[in-house]
């Protein structure tokens, strides 16, 4: 592994008025500045990989990247299109593009490059680039803003991409085109009476750039939500560049910012922010959202047609089911047996738990999903049986959410877990990954706990559990 | 916002004049989707992907459109797209041609045109002047390196593959996104009068497009094959509803049901009618009671998509 990093985060504005009408209004030329300012910066930091994270870059299916080496046009601005045009031809790192799309998908999300002629290179990224990085010195990658991603989405594609700069050994600076306010007036102004579009809005740009100047890079990641209801107008992307960059800087609170410039773009506000990863001396504070590795969002959905949804009313049926891998068998019904749609059908004739007395036994339980029968985190290996790499952790965390579901379908929870007894496949290689999550869930409710070493399971997972548990009072 | 009083009193009398001395004509008005899967589907040379077919039910929609028109005349064709989105105001491509490369930045594997297109720049001004008349923000878009959007070649592919009409292409004014469905749809419903106006006015036959899906929820993954019929379907069950509910109104000329209950489809089917296509159009066809024409239905990875005509030139013999 090597020591990559990242040497520095900016913020900067994503209107065509820096690079096309600097001269027209002198705020416009106070933006120009201050990106000739980062640039500078950008160069002494001795930076060699530009990485931008554009708002003006809506993705639907996952995230895109540029893997295109030299992707050359002429972009014009579907609004300011009477400003001029921007002729561009940039120098994006294929090879670097390529290994975050494969980091990506290790880490479950879904992502894909581009690498076709003619491209429209977004208007942010063409500002970002044209000004920041003038002679095409430092290689740069671009990724878009996926409509529909959330924060832990958002946050793995961070990780993603930091484990990129790590194993390459890279100096990045990452970048997010972005507007703070964005409300723009919705008619030609005389760019002389350029102002922010309200008050309001300048007033959290303010605070917003208080907390960034003082490095408080997470605190405005978990305001994003509020600042997007507060001063975003309800374009397609949310407020969530914060939540990259914050995750590219291991969402730490106690950076050294700098706002180099804010000024208002066509009413919208428009800031250059340098964020240095030295430590500003202040105490780092807490950061109290998921630190999620993998991204276990809703990725089966093309195959909602062959769930079982229509059938959970039928009588349980011992039949196996044909599906990828072994045999799915209805759970078996019996007077004391607890069963539960949102659990995975089980690999034999069995049910999910059974209530004896005061106590509930499950049946071991893996991490394969209701329904669709995917593994978290990936298979150990293929159908061929070829040793596949897989995510401990996610396999882990979807055991314990499958334990949840069986324990609430009987009327109780998971702080009912009395004693586990674990399997791994691969105890050297996984009980690291195990243990960590172990501790975050189930060794916070305290049950005791045997954990073994097995040479395999009828699915190909890493890890099960076997499960006894208080059994709620019945009513 | 609105201004009111969209004329000056010197105005009136000429163009009322002009109205009642031209013959132009509304020949039909049409909902005409966009989802570049369609061109991709249908391997037109000008587009660099090939496909092995896919959403049939839609392109024999897109078939069956052109065939009930093939023997209406008309001059040009005036478009309105979601993916040519402006904040500032409606804007409408202003010189007399644009020809370049499409690629669509959310499915550049999908579409990869090559379009070569003419634009009706006296009727674009012509809108373009009413509507200022009527106090909307409006710009003529007169930049030669401008890349016309892949909502307005896909449903001008789909709709006339010859692309032997020429075009008035319109913006989506976001106004929804700044205001509201309410605030959007009063916009769209003025400019919608006031290009109605200014086709009567030209003296010229004309179709209309709206260039939009109904709802608009879309999978965030793609199968292997992204032609792979199996894996289509409707993004969720309250999405068929409420796409079913608007063209139970379409079919049986309810166009002010679908005015009235724009808000609620628009937020709840995420619906694509937030760009103003659908308001625009009813409101050039001066908000229809007569039937509109279904002529197909189907999702396009997750959303609902209809193809639909209505025939004003029928409603005008009608009533005549």
């Amino acid at each position: 592994m090597s020591n990559g990093e990242l040497v520095g985060s900016y913020i900067v504005p994503v209107h065509p008025h820096t690079v096309l009408a600097a001269d027209q209004n002198e705020g416009w030329g106070r933006l120009r500045d201050a990106f000739s300012e980062a640039s500078q910066r950008i160069k002494d930091s001795g930076a060699d990989l530009l990485i931008i994270y554009s708002t003006t870059w809506p993705s639907i299916i996952g995230h895109q990247i540029i893997a295109d080496p030299n992707p050359e046009w002429v972009m014009v601005d579907n609004d300011f299109h009477d400003l001029g045009s921007i002729p561009y031809s940039f120098n994006i790192d294929e090879n670097f593009a390529h290994a975050w799309n494969k980091a990506n998908e290790k880490r479950g999300l879904k992502s894909r490059t581009v690498a076709y002629h003619g491209f429209p290179i977004d208007v942010g990224s063409v500002v970002a680039l044209k000004l920041l990085n003038p002679d095409n010195a430092i290689p740069a990658v671009i990724v878009s803003s996926n409509v529909y991603a959330n924060r832990a989405e958002t946050t793995v594609l961070a990780k993603a991409c930091m484990d990129v700069v790590k194993s390459t050994g890279r100096k990045a600076v990452a970048i997010t085109a972005m507007s703070l306010s964005n409300r723009m007036f919705t008619k030609p102004i005389d760019p002389l009476d350029d102002q922010i579009h309200s008050l309001k809005d300048d007033e959290w740009n303010r605070k917003i750039l208080e907390f960034l100047g003082e490095g408080r890079l997470e605190d405005v990641g978990q305001l994003s939500r509020t600042i997007h209801q507060q001063i975003r107008v309800n374009k397609v992307v949310a407020f969530k560049p914060m939540w990259w960059l914050s995750g590219m800087n291991q969402n730490r609170n106690n950076l050294t910012g700098e706002v180099l410039a804010y000024e208002a773009l066509h009413g919208a506000g428009g800031a250059v922010v340098h964020l240095d990863p030295t430590a500003s001396g202040a105490g780092d504070k807490e950061y109290d959202e998921d630190d999620v590795e993998y991204f276990l969002g809703e990725r089966n959905v093309l195959d909602a047609q062959n769930d079982e949804e229509g059938t959970v009313n039928q009588s349980p049926s011992t039949a196996p089911t044909q599906t990828n891998g072994p045999a799915l068998w209805e759970p078996t019904e019996s007077d004391d047996s607890v069963n539960s749609n949102a659990a995975p059908k089980p690999v034999g004739a069995y049910p999910h738990a059974r209530r004896v007395g005061d106590l509930l036994y499950l049946s071991g339980v893996g991490p394969r999903q209701p329904g669709t029968n995917s593994i978290p985190g990936g298979p150990i290996h293929d159908a061929d049986g070829k040793t596949l790499n897989y995510d401990i952790k996610a396999q882990t965390h979807a055991v314990v959410e499958n334990i949840t579901r069986i324990l609430e379908e009987a009327g109780g929870s998971i702080n009912d877990v009395l004693d586990v007894t674990s399997f791994l496949v691969d105890m050297d290689r996984d009980f690291k990954g195990y243990n960590e999550v172990w501790a975050k869930t189930l060794g916070k409710v305290g049950p005791t706990r045997t954990t073994l070493a097995i040479r395999a399971l009828p699915t190909p997972i890493a890890v099960e559990m076997k499960v006894i548990a208080k059994a709620p009072v019945l009513e | 916002m609105v201004r009111e009083e969209a004329f000056s009193d010197a105005d009136i009398i000429p163009r009322c004049m002009g109205l009642l001395m031209s013959k132009g004509e509304i020949v039909a008005g049409c909902l005409a989707p966009h989802p570049p899967h369609l061109v991709y589907a249908e391997n037109p040379e000008q587009n660099e992907p090939t496909a092995e077919g896919g959403w049939e039910q839609l392109r024999w929609g897109y078939e069956r459109l052109r065939e009930s028109l093939a023997n209406v005349d008309y001059d040009a064709i005036v478009l309105l797209s979601p993916h040519w989105q402006t904040y500032i105001g409606t804007h409408f491509l202003g010189l007399p041609s644009f020809k370049s490369l499409s690629v669509d930045p959310v499915f550049p594997n999908l579409f990869r045109y090559h379009y070569d297109l003419n634009i009706d720049v006296d009727l674009s001004r012509q809108i373009h002047d009413r509507a200022a008349d009527a106090g909307l923000a409006v710009k003529m878009m007169e930049n030669p390196d401008f890349r016309v959007d892949y909502g307005t070649i896909t449903t001008g592919h789909m709709f006339n593959p010859q692309w032997d009409k020429p075009l008035v292409v319109i913006s989506s004014n976001r106004s929804r996104d700044y205001y509201s469905v309410e605030v959007m749809q009063e916009m769209m419903i003025e400019l919608g009068r006031v290009t109605r106006e200014a086709i009567l006015a030209s003296g010229k036959k004309v179709v209309v497009l709206a260039s939009n899906s109904l709802s608009h929820r879309h999978f965030t993954t793609e199968s292997a094959i992204p032609e792979d019929m199996s894996k289509e379907h409707i993004a969720s069950h309250a999405m068929h509803l409420w796409d079913m509910r608007m063209i139970e109104y379409f079919r049986t000329g309810q166009s002010q049901r679908i005015l009235d209950e724009m808000p609620e489809f628009t937020e709840q089917a995420i619906a694509e009618s937030d760009g103003g296509g659908l308001s625009w159009l009813l409101s050039t066809l001066d908000v229809p009671n007569y039937p509109g024409i279904l002529h197909g239905y189907g999702t396009i990875i997750g959303t609902g998509n209809a193809i639909v005509e209505w025939p004003e030139r029928h409603h005008k013999e009608a009533s005549e």
